[in-house]
């Protein structure tokens, strides 16, 4: 007496259902949506207006302009924290379970899960986009710069959805997932070129943020859109000079080492 | 070779920190057969449901479920079956629609069919007002009713409830009860749990009591109970002077010793024509013209059928441990 499947069953169908229940839940959360939409809003008028007479910009140039590659890098990377509370929700209240015990690839509901974060991904890029442009952001660059500015954030969206998931398979609740976002994530974002010069911290602060991926998005992103902060001082450390490449391998890298992780700690923590 | 039970399982272990949640269960359910596995908390219930619903794999052992294996073909398993799960599962941010429609979408059903369907079972479990709103602001018995609804999106051959009433009231228990009747009385084969004896009476056909993933007892509600003891008369004296007189009635009625609780003023004893002795008791102490505050007939409890089948309190600490060499063995 069962009833016919009417589809054939496809691992992008499944994904796409599973995906739309996401972007379902992020519409009905009003603190997730804020977290995607007011805040990098909030945060762009915060920097802009309290910081912006405060820091120089060396080379010249406006706080304003300096300020959006490292206000987007720092929401890109926080994009991780969305993947990780959405499963360790899903995970904490069955229904990890009730999908698993449906007749679909166990990996669908991972990629249902990194195909919504994407796109949530890019809901707070173009809000922040918009509100840098009103407050006085510009781009000097070519179409094809601005096609790749735009693509390295959504590169490194992706990148930081394996993290993402990786920290949802490990950490038992969303109360953990919170709190290693707040030790880990947060300082992260902040120990770099997000919002000041690194040329400006202090001599271990500054090799730490030299090196880190969040500066080198940022100063890509300065780079790509003709801002200032985007063309290193001669003698600046490897990532400084080549902020372009040095994120791409990092995107690279944390894809092929978090990915694989990620999917077996995933499972791992699925099968008791 | 196809066979005729819905489910079959043979030998199942599964292990949890050196602690066994099942020790070899077997488990045969016929095809359109309602079976209730009984036991106190920790007698691994869940863990037999998610094991036949291929949410985990047992240590050792084998199960088909709908004909297909779980170990090995679980997808064809999962197209037959449907689970409700211990805590409801159902998606809160979702509409009891959009619930519904998700499931049968997963069920490869097609968005069209899935969303009639979605509609359908709504009306049938009662819940067209609000299947357009958010299932969190469902009362528990409303989400109790849309995840078995989700349940049957597909029109499952077997369905899996983890004690599916746990949590209700009186009324949305019954209601609930009358909701598996029909499903039931449309063919379905229902694997239910529960700690509820009467609960197990009512619905099964074939109750198997479980403790420490073992199977201690099983049969049909009236086996079961000739095994636990049967009804009970109970007898409480307005006045405790009169004790005496009414154990020597009772001991006569029932032809055995009662228990006597000389604090309750109550008189306890099994008997085999419940009705009867009743009757019989009544006339006695009318004819004696003793007062009594309760009389009646006990269905043994699950702390009755528990000290019977146990010989121990259904109490975490008071029982005896499994012995640690029994987990090392495979079957
Ligand atoms: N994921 C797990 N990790 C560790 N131990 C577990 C796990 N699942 C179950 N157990 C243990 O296995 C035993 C059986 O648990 P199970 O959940 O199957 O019992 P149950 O009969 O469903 O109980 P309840 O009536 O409380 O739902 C318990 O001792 C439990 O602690
Ligand atoms: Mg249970």
């Amino acid at each position: 007496m069962s009833a016919q499947a009417q589809t054939r069953p496809t691992f992008a169908g499944d994904t796409w259902v599973i995906a739309r229940r996401g972007l379902r839940h992020m519409r009905r959360q009003p603190e997730a949506l804020s977290d995607a939409t007011i805040q990098p809003v909030m945060f762009v008028l915060l920097f802009a207006f309290v910081f912006g007479g405060a820091i120089s910009v060396p080379g010249g140039g406006r706080y304003k302009e300096f300020l959006m590659g490292g206000i987007f890098a720092q929401t890109i990377v926080f994009g991780a924290f969305g993947v990780a509370l959405a499963l360790s929700h899903d995970r904490n209240n069955g229904a990890i379970d009730r999908f698993h015990s449906l007749p679909i690839a166990r990996s669908s509901v991972l990629a249902g899960h990194a195909v919504a974060n994407l796109i949530r991904a890019l809901l707070p890029i173009v809000f922040m986009s918009i509100t840098g442009f009103v407050v006085g952001w510009r781009i000097h660059a070519g179409v094809l710069d601005i096609l790749a500015g735009y693509g390295l954030m959504i590169a490194f969206s992706f990148a930081m959805i394996w993290i993402g998931v990786l920290l949802g398979s490990l950490v038992a609740t969303p109360e953990g997932v919170q709190g290693i976002a707040f030790i880990v994530i947060f300082p992260i974002t902040f120990i770099a070129s997000t919002f000041v010069p690194t040329s400006t911290l202090p001599s271990v602060l500054k090799t730490i943020a030299e090196w880190n991926p969040t500066s080198s998005l940022a100063n890509a992103l300065r780079h790509l859109f003709g801002n200032p902060g985007g063309i290193a001082p001669p003698g600046a450390a490897w990532p400084l000079a080549h902020p372009i490449a040095y994120t791409l391998i990092w995107a690279a890298a944390i894809v092929l080492v978090c990915a694989p992780l990620a999917v077996a700690q995933y499972q791992r923590s699925i099968r008791s | 070779m196809p066979t005729t039970n819905a489910i079959e399982a043979r030998g199942l272990v599964k292990t949890y920190d050196g602690k066994r949640a099942l020790d070899h269960l077997d488990l045969d359910v016929a095809r359109g057969a309602v079976c209730a596995l009984l036991g106190p908390n920790g007698a691994g219930k869940t863990t037999a449901v998610r094991i036949l619903t291929t949410l985990t794999a047992p240590d050792a052992g084998t199960a088909l479920v709908a004909g297909a294996d779980t170990a090995s073909d679980p997808m064809a398993v999962r197209r037959s079956i449907g689970l409700a799960a211990q805590d409801a599962t159902v998606d809160g941010l979702l509409t009891g629609h959009e619930n519904l429609t998700m499931i049968g979408e997963l069920h490869h059903l097609g968005r069209k069919r899935a969303r009639a369907r979605a509609t359908e079972l709504l009306e049938q479990f009662a819940l067209t007002d609000a299947g357009g709103r958010l299932a969190r602001g469902y009362s528990g018995g409303m989400r109790r009713r849309l995840d078995l609804a989700a349940t049957l999106v597909a029109e499952p051959e077997v369905l899996f409830l983890d004690e599916p009433t746990t949590g209700l009231d009186p009324r949305a228990r019954n209601d609930l009860w009358d909701v598996l009747d029909r499903l039931v009385e449309g063919g379905a084969t229902i694997l239910l749990t529960t700690q509820y004896l009467d609960e197990a009476d009512r619905l099964a056909d074939d109750i198997v009591v479980v403790d420490h993933g073992r199977i201690i007892a099983r049969g049909d509600s009236r086996s079961l109970k000739r095994q636990v003891g049967g009804d009970q008369l109970h007898v409480v004296c307005a006045d405790g002077r009169d004790l005496d007189a009414v154990t020597e009635m009772v001991a006569r009625i029932a032809g055995v010793a009662p228990s006597v609780d000389p604090a309750g003023r109550s008189v306890t004893a099994p008997v085999e024509g419940g009705v009867e002795a009743i009757g019989a008791l009544a006339d006695a102490l009318t004819e004696a013209e003793i007062a009594v505050e309760d009389l009646g007939l006990r269905q043994p409890t699950l702390d009755d059928a528990f000290l019977t089948l146990t010989g121990a309190p259904p109490d975490e600490e008071a029982r005896a441990p499994v012995p640690a060499s029994a987990s090392e063995e495979q079957r």
